[in-house]
């Protein structure tokens, strides 16, 4: 069975609060579940709410550094629009970006002394790279179920259809990793995500 | 899958790993990358686990523990070995009984800390065994060995992890269970051993010496001293994190994956050197490894080529080793740069920080943006010196309130530095609850007792708030969640001798201002408590506010705050509800000059 094993980098980044270092938990024992060696680690910095967060997650039959390689991401799983450009330089040729619509101006653009890049300057960035974007409202779709908090595992629902495990996996370490009372809205935002990814176009601009 | 593989942080493992090894008394203070390890340590109620004051009182809990049989652990930061230091070379001249195990957890890269510092040089300082972990299993194997080589050598074990080890999740095989040695602890007098006269200390370091001598003949048949023998071309002797990026960077060179990195095992690392044709060293930060095995008359290789500054990662140890002709330059791969333009994110102050009020006030009483203005050296109006919290993100505009930050409760002691020097500015110190707990109190002191006519503020949240929560002495709860008793800080200031003495609502705008300017006009040590609690702890979040924007005229006043919840877009300044705390802040509200925000 291990030697059917791929391996897959992922890189899923956000702002803080989003849930990224939570949505790359579940990424990370879902592989494990699934056989896969599993390393993955977090870079906050001293973000506690609103900085820029990234985990990287690595599954390979074994896996020696915990931290991807620039150029060697198969997929990048971004909760925020301007942090999918941020880490665009770690993307292989052709690897998937599956991105978050949802746009959180950083202070030094609420302060006029940056800029936010426009949708075309973000894909652009990710162009540079790879055709496969995907970009997805999560924010609204979280919204529309109810609660704009499970909009990280709406986004995995997004990433499940590229990873080499199977649904019931993922389900079940959803249901393991989430108390009770968020298990169901999760697991619809799961759903959710598994089905939007469907209808969005593959090189979408 | 197996049943006993778990994905495990390092810091997990190590928990997990010490309380397999029977650990039985836990202390700490909390410190990234360390913190989780008592976190975790103290959910098990068989153990005792505390949170101490600081690292040194920590280190003393530990030793007192050891002396008596038990087996303990002391986690902390890196810096926190510098403040535990005193303690920690005693416990090594006086040697244990029951295992005593230090974690030094570092930060290259430098991701939450105030230096980069290679704390592997205190186990040669200290003249302790050193084990260094590559990734969860090993730091779940090495709790083990390193409490049972503590009791056989009768020294505290030093246990070095990094950032990068403390904070990835990798696969551990969970094997052990649970086993006390010692259950029933008991303290013997000893006081050749224990107390450290100068008649009794000689000869104890004499003993240290043999303990070496010892260590060293242990170490070359150390199990997690490894070799993986492949091509005899490249030899590479490596430890921690960087074992992994070399493996992954050298898949044909032949491997010394050093788990005890302090003695070193200078026959096994001889016979590896004479195999291969080029002996390299790859390690982050200093010199370490390659140093002592250059001083055994080994010819070998490192930081030549590979940085000193910095965490590694496999594109550094890539580049550098193309660049040194040990690897083709096509292996470098195809890099791109980071795409252009991007506006940066720093960390900041949280909607509704108990910070931001008091910050905003000193900012505009000292004119602080002033300072930004010219690039010619100023003399601040208000000197602010700082201290190690989330509070030191004032440092970041808008807000631009410090002027220093050093080290736990560096900052009282700077304030009356400058003063005694004879400085004309006014001058405040900050200090967060926890760190005034921590070792600002000894700087209080120093200032009543010289008169100084510094003004002290303290930032009260109720929390150990930058590294995730912890309780302390003045939240009245125990590392294990158990009611005792919270340290007044007011009747502690007062007791110290300080006169004037006052409590303010951090979400007061006008009585922080008033209060800092009567504190400021005062010709004595004048402490101001600001109290309100961290906004990550307070979960009713209601009425967020909103901007009338017929009455808003875009002065831009309330983006000054560096409040993440105030945005403008299009010159139009709005809050996010989503982000906004509402009804526990209002400071944005107090301050509107047009009453354009409200409910």
């Amino acid at each position: 069975m291990k030697s059917k094993l791929k391996k897959m980098d992922i890189l899923v980044t956000g702002v803080g609060g989003q849930g990224v270092v939570l949505a790359s938990d579940i990424i990370g024992e879902a592989a494990l579940t699934a056989g896969f060696d599993v390393k993955k680690t977090d870079t906050l910095g001293m973000a506690q709410r609103g900085g820029s967060v990234v985990s990287h997650v690595r599954l390979a039959e074994r896996v020696w550094s915990p931290l991807i390689k620039e150029g060697e991401v198969d997929l990048l799983l971004a909760f925020e629009k301007l942090e999918a450009a941020r880490w665009s330089h770690y993307l292989k040729k052709n690897a998937v970006a599956i991105i978050n619509s949802y746009e959180q101006p950083p202070l030094s653009v609420s302060l006029g002394q940056e800029k936010y890049l426009t949708d075309d300057e973000i894909v652009a960035a990710l162009k540079r790279r790879t055709d496969k974007i995907y970009i997805i409202e999560g924010n609204k779709k979280a919204q529309e179920l109810g609660n704009v908090r499970t909009v990280n595992i709406l986004m995995l629902g997004c990433l499940a259809a590229f990873a080499p495990l199977e649904t019931g996996v993922w389900k079940s370490t959803i249901s393991k990793r989430l108390p009770e009372r968020l298990r169901e809205i999760n697991l619809k935002a799961f759903d959710v995500g598994r089905k939007e990814i469907e209808g969005v176009r593959i090189g979408k601009s | 899958m197996k049943k006993t593989l778990q994905l495990l942080s390092g810091n997990e493992s190590l928990a997990l790993g010490a309380y397999h090894a029977g650990v039985q008394v836990a202390s700490a203070y909390p410190g990234t990358p360390s913190t989780e390890i008592l976190e975790n340590l103290s959910r098990f109620k068989d153990i005792y686990a505390e949170w101490s004051t600081n690292e040194k009182v920590a280190m003393e809990v530990g030793m007192g523990a050891a002396y008596t049989g038990a087996r303990a652990m002391v986690s902390m930061k890196h810096v926190g070995l510098n403040v535990a230091s005193d303690p920690f070379m005693a416990a090594s001249i006086t040697g244990i009984v029951g295992g005593l195990v230090v974690v030094t957890a570092d930060d290259p890269q430098i991701h939450s800390s105030q230096n980069e510092q290679d704390n592997r040089h205190y186990a040669r300082l200290a003249k302790v065994p050193m084990l260094e972990p590559t990734d969860s299993q090993d730091v779940y194997d090495l709790m083990g060995y390193a409490f049972d080589i503590s009791e056989e050598f009768d020294t505290p074990v030093l246990v070095r992890t990094t950032t990068r080890i403390a904070h990835s999740k990798s696969v551990v095989d969970v094997k052990k269970s649970r086993k006390v040695k010692n259950p029933q602890p008991a303290f013997l007098f000893n006081k050749q051993k224990y107390v450290m006269l100068p008649v009794y200390a000689l000869p104890r370091h004499a003993e240290v010496e043999k303990r070496m001598v010892r260590l060293a003949e242990y170490c070359e048949t150390f199990p997690m001293n490894q070799i993986f023998w492949n091509k005899k071309k490249i030899g590479v002797v490596t430890s921690g994190v960087a074992y992994q990026y070399a493996r992954e960077v050298f898949p044909e060179a032949s491997f010394l994956k050093l788990g005890m990195t302090w003695p070193l095992p200078q026959q096994m690392i001889k016979g590896f050197a004479a195999q291969v044709e080029r002996l390299i060293v790859v390690e982050e930060l200093d010199p370490f490894l390659q140093d002592n095995i250059k001083s055994m008359g080994i010819e070998v290789s490192g930081k030549e080529f590979i940085p000193l500054v910095g965490e590694l990662n496999t594109r550094i140890v890539t580049e550098s080793s193309a660049g040194a002709g040990l690897l083709p330059e096509s292996e470098k791969g195809e890099i791109i740069p980071p795409a252009s333009g991007l506006a940066r994110r720093p960390p900041l102050l949280c909607p509704g920080c108990p910070h931001t009020g008091i910050y905003f006030t000193l900012n505009t009483i000292g004119q602080r943006s002033k300072l930004l203005e010219s690039d010619k050296p100023q003399e601040p109006k208000l000197i602010i010196t700082g201290d190690i919290g989330c509070y030191t993100l004032g440092a970041y505009p808008p807000l631009n309130v410090l002027d220093t930050t050093a080290c736990m409760g560096a900052g009282i002691g700077q304030a009356l530095g400058m003063e005694k020097a004879g400085v004309k500015s006014k001058i405040v110190a900050v200090i967060g609850d926890s760190t005034f707990l921590h070792s600002g109190i000894t700087g209080l002191v120093n200032a009543v007792y010289n008169e100084g006519h510094i003004t002290i503020l303290i930032l009260d949240n109720r929390t150990t708030a930058m590294t995730g929560h912890q309780e302390h002495p003045g939240t009245g709860i125990s590392a294990q969640g158990k009611e005792t008793y919270a340290v007044d800080i007011e009747s502690l200031c007062r007791g110290i001798g300080v006169k004037d003495i006052k409590v303010v609502n951090a979400f007061d705008l006008k009585a922080l201002r008033s209060g800092l300017r009567d504190s400021l006009g005062r010709e004595e040590v004048s402490v101001i408590i600001v109290r309100g609690a961290c906004a990550m702890q307070v979960r009713k979040r209601e009425h967020p506010r909103k901007v009338d924007v017929e009455k808003c005229n875009q002065c831009g006043i309330c983006l000054k705050l560096g409040c993440p919840a105030i945005q403008s877009k299009d010159g139009r300044v709005f809050i996010e509800p989503t982000l906004c705390a509402g009804d526990i802040c209002t400071i944005c509200e107090q301050l509107c000059p047009q009453k354009a925000i409200g409910v």
